[in-house]
């Protein structure tokens, strides 16, 4: 046997495993991508989640002080069953921007009981409940950003021939407009 | 992003290994000079090897306990451990723990070998003095830190440099005490002996240079990106702007600061010590705040 086939043959080998290896490379790299997008998602249940458990005290230790609102209690907590009970994306969207409002009402509502905005326990719900929804919306842009991470991988040469063959499909981003659940207010100081 | 995380792996990496080369290299010109063999030399590695692990597992324990950083939780610091939080939901890591150190000059600075093991620690001053959003916006920038693993090299090179400062004053201290001794006494080759002997005295005097001019080196441009980096987690840029100018007016020093630990913070805590002009700007840790506030605002 001459030496040219089989460097030539030897040649060939090598190319077919480095194939495999960005092969199995960009394959797992993909899987990092989709599974980043999943968890992102279930962390916006994680926030959504502690938001209602904050309400119902938050809704107690309003009534100490301001026990003749019921409406606006009625709201809130109307809101958040709903919210709760929401089974697509679009009615939980639609529940959330509810909720807010009605929790914006609430406050509102504090601010004629100097009491109860004094009261301590009431601070620390307001200051919890700030920081839920700003990490609800800070949740749901991490999830847009894995979104747009794994869609641009898949979409991408040479990763998009992998994403057909293995059942890799693009994810749809969180689009729904919301009420402004945090605010960045532009002031100028 | 993925770039910068692995070059700075890799210039840790690589940091590690010129320091202890650095370091063995003193070593065994400190046990030329004073005729120990080759004990001094060995001495060295052993010291740069324990060195290098502890740097890696403890440097942020160190670097926190030099700026007197106390840890608070939820229960204590509410406003801003939530802050913390959201912050790192939005880089999607881990929440990285919290820290407060008691000083009415505003600062901040993050540290952790990676984004598992990090801390970021403000000062009371900062707390009281910016807004939330601006506080939320230098959290970002340090979070940004953590993520692009600037911490590691950053901490690494801290620690190294202070040990590097530390022995090479030693040294120093010893020579001026025991060398002039055997200098008199004993056998080096005459000339060959006393150009050593100046070389290793450069050797010491270049030491705390070197190890400042390397820590600037891998500062400013990082500080930029965490700045772009953090701006992009809050999608804020303009609050980030406005917290640096209150943190570049605001008059107070901060106390436990010094050179190991300056570039570690968001805005050079030593700064009125250097001015920016001429060769001293070679010097500086962070990049001029006028530039940083004009790069956001321009986002």
């Amino acid at each position: 046997m001459g030496a040219i086939p089989l460097v030539c043959g030897g040649g060939f080998v090598v190319l077919l495993l480095a194939i495999v290896a960005a092969v199995i490379a960009l394959y797992n790299r993909l899987i990092v991508l989709r599974n980043r997008v999943d968890n992102s998602w279930s962390q916006i249940d994680v926030q959504l989640r502690r938001r209602y458990d904050l309400i119902p005290n938050l809704v107690e230790t309003v009534k100490g002080y301001a026990k003749h609102e019921q409406e606006t209690f009625e709201k809130v907590t109307q809101a958040r069953n709903m919210a709760i009970n929401a089974g697509t994306v679009a009615e939980q969207g639609a529940a959330e921007n509810m909720l807010t409002g009605a929790l914006k009402s609430l406050f509102a509502l504090a601010e004629a009981y100097p009491e109860l905005k004094a009261n301590t326990n009431f601070m620390q719900l307001q200051e919890e409940l700030t920081g839920t929804e700003s990490k609800i919306a800070y949740a749901r842009q991490f999830y847009n950003d894995s979104v747009m991470s794994y869609n641009t991988g898949i979409q991408s040469f040479p990763a998009n021939l992998l994403a057909g063959m293995f059942g890799f499909t693009a994810r749809e981003y969180f689009e729904i407009e919301l009420a402004e659940a945090r605010e960045a207010p532009q002031v100028s100081f | 992003m993925y770039e910068q995380i692995s070059s700075n792996k890799i210039k840790s990496v690589l940091l590690v290994m010129f320091f202890a080369a650095f370091v063995v290299a003193v070593g065994a010109v400190f046990s030329y000079v004073f005729e120990w063999g080759y004990i001094g030399t060995v001495a060295a590695f052993v010291l740069v090897v324990v060195m290098s692990f502890t740097s890696y597992w403890y440097s942020d324990r160190i670097v926190l306990s030099m700026s007197g950083a106390r840890p608070v939780d939820k229960a204590t610091e509410p406003d801003v451990v939530n802050l913390v939080e959201g912050v790192a939901i939005a880089a999607g890591l881990p929440v990285p723990k919290t820290y407060i150190i008691d000083d009415p000059a505003p600062n901040a600075f993050a540290t952790g070998r990676n984004p598992e093991h990090a801390a970021i620690a403000i000062t009371t001053g900062l707390r009281d003095k910016l807004g939330r959003y601006e506080l939320e916006g230098v959290i970002a920038h340090e979070m940004a830190h953590v993520k692009n693993y600037d911490t590691l090299v950053q901490t690494l090179a801290a620690v190294m440099a202070g040990t590097v400062v530390l022995l090479s004053d030693w040294m120093v201290r010893s020579f001026w005490w025991g060398g002039g001794r055997r200098r008199r006494g004993g056998g080096g080759g005459g000339q060959a002996g006393a150009l050593l002997m100046v070389v290793g005295l450069l050797m010491l005097v270049l030491a705390p240079v070197f190890a400042s001019v390397i820590q600037m080196a891998i500062s400013r441009k990082r500080e930029f990106l965490a700045d772009a980096n953090g701006a992009f987690l809050t999608r804020n840029p303009p609050m980030l702007a406005s917290a640096l100018r209150k943190i570049a007016a605001d008059k107070n020093q901060l106390r436990r600061a010094n050179k190991a630990t300056e570039s570690l913070y968001i805005y050079n805590p030593l700064k009125d010590i250097r001015s920016g002009r001429g060769l001293n700007a070679l010097f500086n840790t962070h990049p001029p705040i006028d530039e940083r506030i004009r790069r956001l605002e321009a986002m």
